[in-house]
């Protein structure tokens, strides 16, 4: 058993997304505080400059493109934990999220010199490790999608809300305190029709842009758009009917 | 600009991608309009609850079993 070193700055979350949020600085949305949700992996990359990632990164490729192959049980060891929950996140099956891992890890190591360091090495990785889930997914018997449309408002002929839209008066924190939310709400997103949840999946848990996701996807990024639209628009939906926690005054 | 139009538009709006023209149309509506008010705002509070109900899940080890089947599984290099 090869006794292996995980570097100092890589706590988790510190490389998974980075590529995600430096390509996507600060965006201003009028209304929203962007930069109080937390946006926390933005503020290690602004803190940490000259990106430490770098050079760590470069170290251990530099060590397995040399053929150290324990340098490669330490890539195993230091990625696989995040890349298989991204795996089983995306296909709820644990021998398939295995599997996708597995065969993702199998690419990186015949490809490692394709490694270009424009990314982070666990962007890197996260998203072939995506493209070997979603291959699977799509390999997967299609079952019949259940219509979007049932779960969308509606509007009047002048194009008006028939009903008043409900929401919660609760915040999103109070609401999450509550033991049955973080279930509940995951039961939702898995009740969505399967191409609108790996859409939200991609987009607002893995976080990849709307390019990325568009690419893995093989959608245009119009299309993508609409999809993840709709899926949170449906999400909104189920989420109330769900009666999670609404006040009963707005219903 | 109506309802119909406005709803249409949130996600764009959520993810900062409107021009100038469609943002300063879509906030004259919301000024106005209590029903897409209430609708942006579980709009952003279904986004949220998704993005919370995913985080900081356990941060885990990979299963001995995976890391010996990769281990196991590489294959020849490409050079």
């Amino acid at each position: 058993m090869v006794q292996h070193r995980l570097p100092s700055n890589y706590e988790r979350g510190a490389s998974s997304n980075l590529e995600t949020d430096t390509a996507n600085p600060e965006k201003k949305r009028r209304g929203f505080d962007v930069t109080a949700r937390g946006h926390t992996r933005l503020d290690h990359v602004r803190e940490s400059s000259p990106a430490p990632w770098r050079s760590e990164d470069q170290a251990l490729i530099d060590r397995l493109v040399a053929g150290d192959e324990e340098a490669y049980e330490v890539l195993v060891r230091l990625h696989g934990g995040r890349l298989f929950a991204c795996a089983r996140r995306l296909l709820r099956d644990e021998q398939d999220a295995k599997d996708a891992v597995q065969e993702a890890f199998v690419s990186v190591h015949k490809h490692i010199c394709t490694f270009t360091g424009n990314a982070p090495l666990g962007a890197w990785l996260r998203r072939i490790v995506i493209n070997h889930a979603l291959m699977k997914l799509r390999c997967r018997k299609r079952q019949r999608e259940e219509c979007i449309d049932t779960f969308l408002p509606t509007f009047d002929a002048a194009g008006a809300h028939e009903r008043t839209p409900h929401t919660w008066q609760e915040s999103t924190d109070r609401l999450m305190e509550r033991n049955q939310t973080r279930r509940m709400v995951r039961a939702m997103i898995d009740r969505l029709p399967e191409s609108h949840r790996t859409a939200l999946m991609l987009r607002d848990i893995e976080e990849l842009s709307t390019r990325e996701a568009a690419r893995v996807l093989g959608v245009s990024e119009t299309a993508m758009k609409v999809r993840l639209h709709r899926a949170r628009q449906a999400l909104r939906t189920l989420l109330l009917e769900a009666r999670l926690a609404v006040d009963e005054e707005t219903r | 600009m109506i309802c119909r139009e406005f709803i249409e538009l949130v996600g764009a709006y959520f993810d900062g991608e409107l021009d100038a023209g469609a943002q300063d149309e879509f906030d004259a509506h919301l000024a106005c309009c209590v029903a897409c008010s209430l609708y942006l705002d579980s709009y952003e509070k279904t986004v949220e609850l998704g993005k919370a109900a995913f985080r900081d899940d356990p941060a885990e080890e990979p299963p001995e079993d995976l890391v010996q089947a990769i281990l196991n599984a590489k294959g020849p290099r490409a050079r």
